[in-house]
């Protein structure tokens, strides 16, 4: 019994009963099956994760996004004036999140690709792009640079998931994708 | 000179000072389960959108206590308990240095009042990930370290105890399974500890002012080295129980010792570095770490708990029909004793925890799909199907036996016992189930508004998320139902228990301790018993398991190009 000392002493020579044996070989092929996917994904998968990042000083990450910014804002939304910043397609798109925005709006084109630029410039903040889902770790110092590509088109949300203080429930941004 | 008593129920000998170290530990680790579940209740209520319960700044308060008391305090005391009790009970042995057991506990004592208090003063609602750079009072670090020195005095207190029993020969050869897994559990919480530590003591520095700045991703690194290997050992707790309740009802022997002790010493092998899943969508780590250390080092340690899965009902097949019942494929399931709350707890808590909490956590432990679940809501619905109805039910369970055996006392509320496993099973089962559907929709963890209400910029989630967490409210208020039904007999029968008859007839029905002596018998070796029933469960598991982790590969491939 499991309670007990085992009562052969020597009972490592015991054989192993065949159930086990069949179940340990099944489990661990499922084990590789699934290590394989990733990096088979990583070949043939659309979804992977960049692994371009930088170690950046806030403040000289506001001003890039600013000046960004600045040079391509279409126009202005709702009572704050924040600025819809729509990127030509391919180029560079940044997103800055701090208490509690993520700054500013961006409209992209659908099909074409963009290299997507995040990082924090306080807490740690949790982009959150929905209906798509998909959720990236921001954290401040870091700026984090990947290649997006909309598949659809029309108004998205960006929620905060990372608790980020009082205000983290009201930390919303937008991203639009026009058909053209 | 340590002095002993016997257990009349199970013949052991029990070291009256282990005795009294086991029961306050236990008792406390309830308490605890009682602070931390009045916050979980009331967290579940506030995200429950028609209900909306607390104010913001007192959701982010109880959702910071909820995780620090349950997931640390209440889950630690009580594993504290266990090992004292497979170190010293179940090798009769005495507990050696019992004065540091007891300093161990009154740290962890006042490092959880103390870091309570900081955070019901309000300063330090961090949750108890406590991110730099947002930094909580300092006496919240200060709480947990030294709640961390005092579970490492008892893990120390468990080596020196099991290894002067070896010298004193309190036990004949090996070490028993569940012994052999408490040590694995002890071996997994020190290397725990000393992350922590390793993470831990610069914040607080940080706090005081001693240290200018803590970098966030190397912080997020070390503290789920921690934060990770922890659940490890609550994992390795509950399995050690799983096998003692199969060994304790159904005299219930290993099928093999072999592979149940290698599956226990894969944990200690390869979950070191499992702390990665939680970085998957950070910055700045590069793939290859990623998926080396999410697959070689998580996968061994998934292939143990899939090991575990079947070695311990396997064990209970064999030994069910070594008693005779042995028609079909599952008369020994069929006629298990379904009202006795120390099996029900237990099945359920490997059944729950196989399906909703381990195939959730292998699939978004893998580095693509962790993209569309990373920090929603799923999150917390796949560890609430690990750590609650998995580790605190079996603990539940065995506190079903322990309880009465040690106090001798027969439960308060029997009635109410039978059904409280399925209560709280079911009831945080569909807790961690509406969680995951929520997160599914991209509702997010820790969050006090789900309708954005007071944002400038708003979103809409689609009413079946509103619905998920409505009906998650409701489902928590089922499980807490559960949960307070446990504490009441616990502390029922503490306080007010009628003193058990001597009798060993009264075993049959009621949740009392059956003889453990003299059942052990011999098999799983020559005659090897089958256990055909047990792979077909176990078949049916893996199904499910291929069908899940391959239909969430399809809703990725279904979301925006990234690279
Ligand atoms: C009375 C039963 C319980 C209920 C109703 C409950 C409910 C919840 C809810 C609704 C959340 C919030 C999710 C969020 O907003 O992010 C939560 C978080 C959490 N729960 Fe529970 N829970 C219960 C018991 C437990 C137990 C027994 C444990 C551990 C053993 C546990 C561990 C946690 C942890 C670690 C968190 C995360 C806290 C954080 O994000 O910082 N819960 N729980
Ligand atoms: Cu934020
Ligand atoms: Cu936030």
């Amino acid at each position: 019994m499991s309670i007990f000392p085992p009562t052969e002493r020597v009972w490592w020579n015991q054989p192993i009963e065949k159930t086990e044996v069949m179940w340990v070989t099944i489990a661990f092929v499922w084990a590789l099956v699934m290590f394989f996917m990733m990096p088979y994904w990583h070949i043939s998968g659309e979804q992977n994760l960049s692994n371009e990042a930088y170690k950046v000083n806030p403040e000289v990450y506001g001003e890039k996004v600013e000046a960004w910014a600045e040079k391509y804002t279409i126009r202005e939304e709702g009572d704050t004036g924040i600025p819809v910043v729509r990127p030509p397609a391919g180029g560079d798109v940044y997103m800055l999140g701090r208490t509690w925005e993520w700054w500013p709006i961006v409209e992209l084109q659908k099909g074409q690709s963009y290299r997507f630029h995040l990082s924090s410039m306080d807490w740690m903040h949790g982009w959150s792009l929905l209906p798509e889902n998909i959720n990236i770790q921001v954290h401040p110092n870091y700026e984090m640079i990947f290649t997006v590509k909309p598949t659809s088109s029309g108004e998205f949300g960006v929620i905060c998931n990372e608790f980020c203080g009082i205000g983290h429930h009201t930390m919303v941004g937008k991203i639009y994708v026009t058909d053209k | 000179m340590a002095e002993f008593r016997t257990c009349p129920d199970t013949g052991f000998k029990i070291d009256l000072a282990a005795d009294k170290l086991i029961k306050w530990n236990a008792v406390t680790a309830v308490v605890f389960l009682l602070v931390g579940g009045l916050f979980g209740l009331m967290v579940a209520l506030t995200r429950w959108p028609a209900v909306h319960l607390l104010p913001a700044d007192l959701f982010y308060l109880a959702l910071t206590a909820h995780g620090l008391d349950v997931l640390i305090v209440w889950i630690v005391f009580f594993e504290v308990a266990l090992i004292y009790f497979c170190a010293c009970v179940l090798l009769n042995a005495r507990m050696v240095l019992p004065k540091v057991a007891w300093l161990g506990y009154i740290l962890m004592l006042g490092g959880a009042a103390i870091t309570n208090v900081a955070v019901l003063s309000g300063e330090s609602s961090v949750m108890f990930t406590s991110y730099p750079p947002m930094m909580a009072a300092q006496e919240f670090y200060l709480g947990i370290i030294l709640f961390a020195v005092g579970a490492l005095l008892a893990c120390l207190v468990f080596f020196a105890t099991i290894i002067t029993a070896k010298k004193e020969r309190t036990y004949e050869g090996s070490l028993p399974l569940v012994v052999f897994g408490a040590m694995t559990a002890t071996i997994i919480a020190v290397f725990t500890i000393l992350s922590g530590a390793v993470i831990l003591v610069p914040t607080w520095l940080w706090s005081l002012d001693l240290l200018a700045n803590i970098d966030t991703l190397m912080y997020r690194v070390i503290w789920w080295g921690f934060g990770h290997s922890s659940q490890q050992i609550n994992v390795v707790a509950q399995i050690s129980i799983w096998y003692a309740i199969a060994a304790i009802l159904f005299g219930a022997k290993p099928l093999s010792e072999k592979v149940s002790r290698g599956a226990f010493l894969l944990y200690i092998l390869f979950l070191q570095l499992a702390s990665a899943h939680h970085l998957l969508v950070d910055p700045g780590i590069s793939s290859e770490w990623k998926i080396f250390n999410t697959s070689y080092a998580l996968y061994l340690a998934v292939l143990a708990s899939m090991i575990h899965g079947l070695t311990v009902p396997g064990a209970i097949e064999a030994a069910q029909r070594k008693k005779g019942f042995n028609k079909g494929l599952f008369e020994w399931l069929r006629k298990a004793p379904w009202g006795n709350p120390v099996f029900s707890g237990m099945f359920l808590s490997l059944i729950l925890f196989g399906f909703l909490g381990g195939i959730t956590g292998v699939m978004m432990g893998t580095e693509q799909l962790n993209i569309i679940i990373h920090n929603t809501l799923y999150v917390p619905g796949h560890f609430h199907g690990t750590v609650v109805v998995g580790t605190t039910l079996a603990f539940m369970a065995m506190s079903y036996w322990l309880v009465p055996t040690l106090w001798q006392k027969e439960l308060v509320f029997p009635g109410l016992a039978k059904w409280q496993p399925y209560l709280f099973g079911l009831g945080m089962g569909l807790v961690s189930t509406f969680m995951m559907g929520a997160g599914t929709l991209g509702v997010p963890r820790r969050h006090w508004d789900m309708t954005f209400a007071d944002a400038t910029l708003g979103y809409d989630f689609p009413a079946a998320a509103n619905l998920m967490m409505g009906l998650n409210g409701v489902a928590a208020v089922i499980g807490s139902i559960g949960a307070a039904i446990f504490i009441l007999n616990m502390v029922g029968t503490i306080l007010w228990g009628k003193a058990k008859v001597p009798a060993p007839a009264a075993a049959a029905e009621a949740p009392a301790a059956p003889s453990v002596t003299g059942a052990a018998t011999s098999y799983g070796s020559a005659g090897t018993m089958e256990v055909p029933g047990t792979f077909v469960l176990a078949l049916i598991f893996l199904t499910a398991f291929i069908l899940y982790y391959f239909v969430n590969w399809k809703y990725l491939s279904g979301v925006w190009g990234l690279s």
